[in-house]
């Protein structure tokens, strides 16, 4: 009797901590899945096929990497109940916060310009025209804020992110051999030893992993959630998840790359997607769709990222709880940025390929700042207090942001000079 | 006709930049403790900036030559 009353009691423990996860997270499954945009599953799918599951060990590597940054923006935002935007106007004053602040904007809009090359070319599979791809997502992301509840919005964003696990059977789909993975996958090693076009990839990796506006994205959606300090853990745990997920994702899609496409140059996950057709229908027809979510899923992160950033900055009402007449510069801000940058995908002959490429030198500028803001606000003891930063949690955190610092500016600066590490 | 131009334009500003200029005035001065430690990092945030927008006059440079 007393046992079944005991595992009756501690599985009502489990359920009641199992809903206030669930509660309670959001904000980080959301980013991290969303890392994996267009721009990522491209990264993924060519780094598959170009060194099969040779660097699989790699992105295992990199899930930690995620977590350890995305984890102090939790922090921040639940302690300070400001965005990242905001505290670094408040904390370094005017000229680094404008830095920022414009920085962002300009990285957000130009990646949302890359979504959009995504989503289009993923539907264009399909026979789906770009306009009708544009002016369909334009309306869906522009009614899912619309709908006045940051609560509803999550939800939605959780269904896209649902989506972006469609990698996982599609690896399953292509019956790899296991022994294989655990052979050249587990691990570290460099297939074909380390050279140029290999660390070319690793910084290509390094790159979508980590970017500028997952951290600025991550503080804000804390703080519209009304995270406490009592939350901090769910927080965590939800970052967590959402970095074992983020991975998960990536090396599904190198297994699909890495088993069928091996030695095939891929330029583009849409490119992969219809070699794969020409093997399986159903598996290029379900990358296809994957690409198109993981676009419609960094878009609505990326949107959102500028519009909070601005709405800190300048005192505008900025939640998704408020309705459009309640916060109109906000929601202004959200569809200036969605529509110019679909619109960009229309122009005949748009540059759309030194777009691509110039997200990566404009994330450079931005990126290291913001993740120096990051460390150097959460040592500050006045406002983080029994939150701040531990000795070991400085070590690791720094230690990662060096590392990022440097491969993500030898990625911008191969972006600009391509046959420097080729 | 300088005089009402400059007024002009002083009103267009106040119209249309006095939020800038509001921020401005709220974040003038960095609240957080400026520790040596800081100011290095700011410091050393300045020279990888120069040095990159060095590194994009460049390429610009090369691609223009």
């Amino acid at each position: 009797m007393n046992l079944l009353s005991r595992t009756f009691y501690n599985s009502r423990r489990v359920m009641k901590a199992l809903k206030l996860f669930f509660i309670i997270s959001g904000p980080g499954i959301i980013v991290m899945l969303a890392d994996n945009d267009a721009g990522g599953i491209t990264t993924y799918a060519a780094t598959g096929a170009k060194y099969g599951y040779g660097l699989l060990w790699f992105l295992v590597i990199l899930g930690p990497v995620a977590y350890y940054v995305q984890e102090m923006t939790v922090r921040l935002g639940a302690v300070t109940k400001r965005g990242h935007a905001e505290a670094i106007f408040d904390a370094f004053g005017a000229f680094w916060g404008w830095f920022s602040l414009l920085d962002l904007f300009l990285v957000d809009w130009l990646t949302l310009v890359t979504e959009f090359i995504g989503m289009t070319a993923a539907l264009a599979i399909f026979g789906v025209p770009a306009w009708v791809t544009v002016l369909v997502v334009t309306v869906a992301m522009g009614a899912m804020v619309l709908q006045g509840r940051y609560w509803t919005w999550e939800k939605i964003a959780f269904l896209f992110c649902a989506l972006n696990l469609v990698y996982i059977p599609c690896a399953f789909m292509v019956h790899p051999s296991l022994s294989d993975i655990l052979k050249h996958g587990v691990i570290p090693n460099f297939p074909g030893g380390f050279n140029n076009g290999i660390f070319f990839f690793l910084m290509a990796n390094i790159g979508t992993t980590i970017a500028p506006w997952m951290v600025f994205f991550q503080q804000s959606a804390v703080v519209d959630k009304g995270m406490q300090e009592k939350d901090i853990p769910w927080g965590k745990m939800d970052t967590l998840v959402g970095s074992i997920f983020t991975v998960t994702v990536a090396i599904f899609v190198i297994i699909v790359t890495g088993t069928l496409l091996k030695g095939v140059n891929v330029e583009s996950a849409a490119q992969a997607s219809i070699a794969l057709m020409g093997i399986n229908k159903y598996l290029g027809t379900l990358l296809a769709i994957g690409l198109f979510d993981a676009g419609f899923l960094g878009a609505i992160c990326i949107s959102l990222a500028s519009s909070w950033a601005f709405g800190e900055v300048f005192g505008w009402a900025h939640s998704l709880n408020h309705k459009v007449r309640e916060a109109p510069w906000f929601y202004a801000c959200y569809f200036f940025t969605l529509v110019t940058a679909g619109a960009v995908v229309l122009i005949p002959r748009a540059p759309l390929v030194l777009i691509t490429l110039f997200v990566q030198v404009v994330a450079v500028t931005l990126l290291p700042a913001a993740l120096v803001f990051l460390i150097l606000l959460l040592n500050n003891e006045e406002s983080m207090g029994k939150f701040k930063n531990t000795l070991s949690q400085n070590v690791i955190n720094l230690s990662i942001v060096i590392v990022i610092i440097v491969l993500s500016t030898l990625y911008g600066i191969s972006a600009l000079f391509p046959n420097l590490f080729k | 006709m300088n005089e009402s131009f400059k007024i002009r334009v002083r009103g267009f500003c106040e119209r249309h930049f006095s939020a800038v200029v509001e921020v401005n005035r709220r974040y003038a001065a960095p609240r957080i403790k400026v520790t040596p430690l800081v100011s290095f990092s700011l410091l050393l945030l300045r020279i990888y900036l120069l040095l990159l927008v060095g590194i994009l006059f460049y390429k610009f440079y090369t691609l223009v030559r």
